[in-house]
């Protein structure tokens, strides 16, 4: 699903946040991604999403080689890939359903469908009844299972979280944790990015850990 | 929007009907299920993309609408600069159609003087009159006879008294054409001229065209005095809606950054920005046929006043018809939205996530 062959970044500035990576991850498969901060575990999951482009080497996702791919072809990469960030990145100027349906309207769905794929993904996340709120009126745990919830909606073959749990508490973190399993349990490729070290250990799954740009644990085909 | 739906086809479905967990080291390209499965299904797909791709016109439209009127003081001043760049060339370009019914319909726009030759008689005269006056590029001929000339002459050239002192009278009789109203075009008027010019009777023929010719380049000056101003609102109302399509852009941009973030094409992000610049355009050109059409009712009585004062009682002032209204209207919208897509083109692509 996701192929890094002998990739490397440096971006404009000089800075070299990824070396010669060679990394493979199969269809279906969950993996995490750890490092410290600047270990380049926001670059590598960029790369996959194409915000930013390889400087060396070739990355595919989904078949698709993106060093090679034009612009124009991005929207449709990343409508393949759900996104859980950090930050969130919610829209407050609007309901909690509206920000989860955002993928769905990208795409064109039909709205009697989005109403339904919308609430199942809220059920999911067990926000059903904070549909109408505005997201700013949500916990952190909620706003981060907000964003869950739109990552998954469109049922995307491959969801990326860059720092999923990163300002939770550990209960809420292995919930959270938890959900991203059940999406794995249904054959969807998921690539967490973390370094709540633990809790990862506790997961049993793959480990992929960078230090300054390379991957020194967990490369290659499993 | 061209790959909408391809996620559900690819077997990503609850029931992973489909799906093959394969663990091919270079996956080259899917094998492309849905087109094996016949016309049928693509067509069903591209009935439904039209669809949605209406529908979400169709909601752009509205959601900008909303916006743009959910902000009402801002957006009124946005029309109202449109307005009055549009409606100062349109009622520019009315005052000129209007100025120039009322040249076309004054008599002896270019009337011409025929001096006659001393030697022609009072009788020839006469007779050259009305066979003047038979001709159809010819409305009216007066005659002027040398003593008729000569009071005249007397009486506005102050020279008075003096003029008994001459033995025999020195002026011309003259006969005095105008032109039929079918001749507009200065060159006729001046064939005219040259023709009744080369008559044996006629010592010298004097076309009393220099304000005739005055008159006709003022106005074809006038009117690309006009089309140039027009040009220059125009691109006014082009720069006034692309800076407001820029703020907006701007206060959109966390939005912006996450439709891009979760595949919103291009075309999908620019869609409620164009619809913004089309309600613009529209707002602002009717608003300018309402600031014109009230500027006219308003100018009516004094304009009915002056012309009843020239004895031209039937004339009237001349609106913006159905059609001009049309072209202002459409003018304005299409302006709008050329506005918006220079803002979009120019500014949607320096947002990208980061």
């Amino acid at each position: 699903m996701i192929h890094f062959t002998n990739v490397s970044k440096r971006y404009e500035n000089g800075y070299e946040a990824l070396k010669h990576l060679d990394l493979t991850i199969n269809k279906g498969e969950m993996c995490f991604l750890t490092g410290h901060s600047g270990a380049g575990k926001s670059t590598l999951l960029k790369l996959i999403m194409r915000m930013e482009k390889a400087t060396n080497g070739q990355v595919v996702v989904n078949g698709e080689n993106l060093t090679k791919m034009s612009k124009s072809k991005i929207p449709a990469l990343r409508r393949n890939i759900g996104v859980v960030f950090q930050n969130h990145q919610l829209l407050f100027d609007r309901s909690v359903f509206d920000n989860v349906a955002l993928p769905l309207l990208i795409e064109g769905a039909d709205p009697k469908m989005i109403g339904n794929r919308v609430r199942a993904a809220l059920d999911k996340v067990g926000l059903l009844k904070k549909e109408k709120l505005n997201p700013i009126m949500l916990s952190g745990g909620e706003q981060q299972r907000v964003g869950i919830a739109r990552a998954v909606v469109k049922k995307p073959p491959i969801i990326l979280a860059d720092e999923p749990t990163g300002n939770l508490d550990p209960k809420l973190s292995s919930e959270i944790m938890h959900l991203f399993e059940q999406f794995n349990e249904r054959e969807v490729t998921v690539l967490i990015a973390s370094h709540d070290l633990d809790l990862i250990a506790r997961m049993g799954k793959r480990v992929l850990t960078l230090r300054e740009g390379s991957l020194i644990n967990g490369g290659g085909n499993r | 929007m061209s790959e909408v739906g391809k996620p559900h086809n690819r077997g990503v479905t609850p029931r992973g009907a489909s799906v093959s967990a394969r663990p091919q080291p270079q996956v080259k390209k899917k094998p492309e299920q849905p087109v094996a499965k016949g016309a049928s299904q693509s067509e069903i797909n591209t009935r439904n993309k039209t669809r949605s791709w209406l529908r979400h016109h169709r909601m752009m439209a509205i959601d900008s609408l909303w916006r743009v009127i959910r902000t009402p003081f801002s957006s009124l001043m946005t029309w109202a600069v449109l307005a009055i760049a549009l409606a100062l060339p349109t009622g520019l370009y009315l005052f000129l159609s209007n100025a120039q019914v009322v040249t076309s319909n004054r008599d002896g726009s270019a009337q011409v003087s025929l001096f006659l030759k001393m030697e022609v008689s009072e009788s020839q005269a006469q007779a050259l009159r009305l066979n003047l006056e038979t001709r159809t590029d010819i409305a009216s001929v007066a005659y002027i006879s040398k003593d008729q000339a000569m009071k005249e002459f007397k009486q506005f050239s102050g020279f008075g008294e003096a003029l008994d002192y001459l033995d025999d009278n020195p002026l011309p009789s003259v006969l005095v054409v105008r032109p039929a109203n079918t001749l507009t075009l200065l060159n006729q008027q001046e064939a005219l001229f040259t023709e009744l010019d080369k008559m044996p009777e006629v010592e010298e023929a004097q076309l009393d065209m220099d304000w005739v010719k005055r008159l006709y380049h003022i106005m074809e000056l006038s009117q690309r005095a006009v089309s140039a101003l027009a040009i220059l609102l125009g691109i006014a109302v082009l720069l006034v809606v692309g800076n407001t399509i820029r703020l907006a852009i701007e206060s959109r941009r966390d939005e912006i950054v996450i439709v891009k973030l979760v595949g919103g094409s291009d075309a999908f992000i620019r869609r409620p920005f164009l619809y913004t610049g089309i309600w613009y355009g529209l707002g602002g050109g009717l608003l300018a046929w309402w600031i014109i059409n009230i500027s006219l009712l308003w100018l009516e009585d004094p304009v009915n006043a002056l012309a009843s004062a020239y004895d031209a009682s039937s004339f009237e002032l001349i609106g913006l018809g159905a059609g001009d209204s049309l072209l202002l209207i459409l003018t304005s919208t299409l302006l709008g939205w050329l506005g918006a897509w220079l803002a979009v083109s120019r500014h949607l692509g320096d947002i990208e996530p980061r």
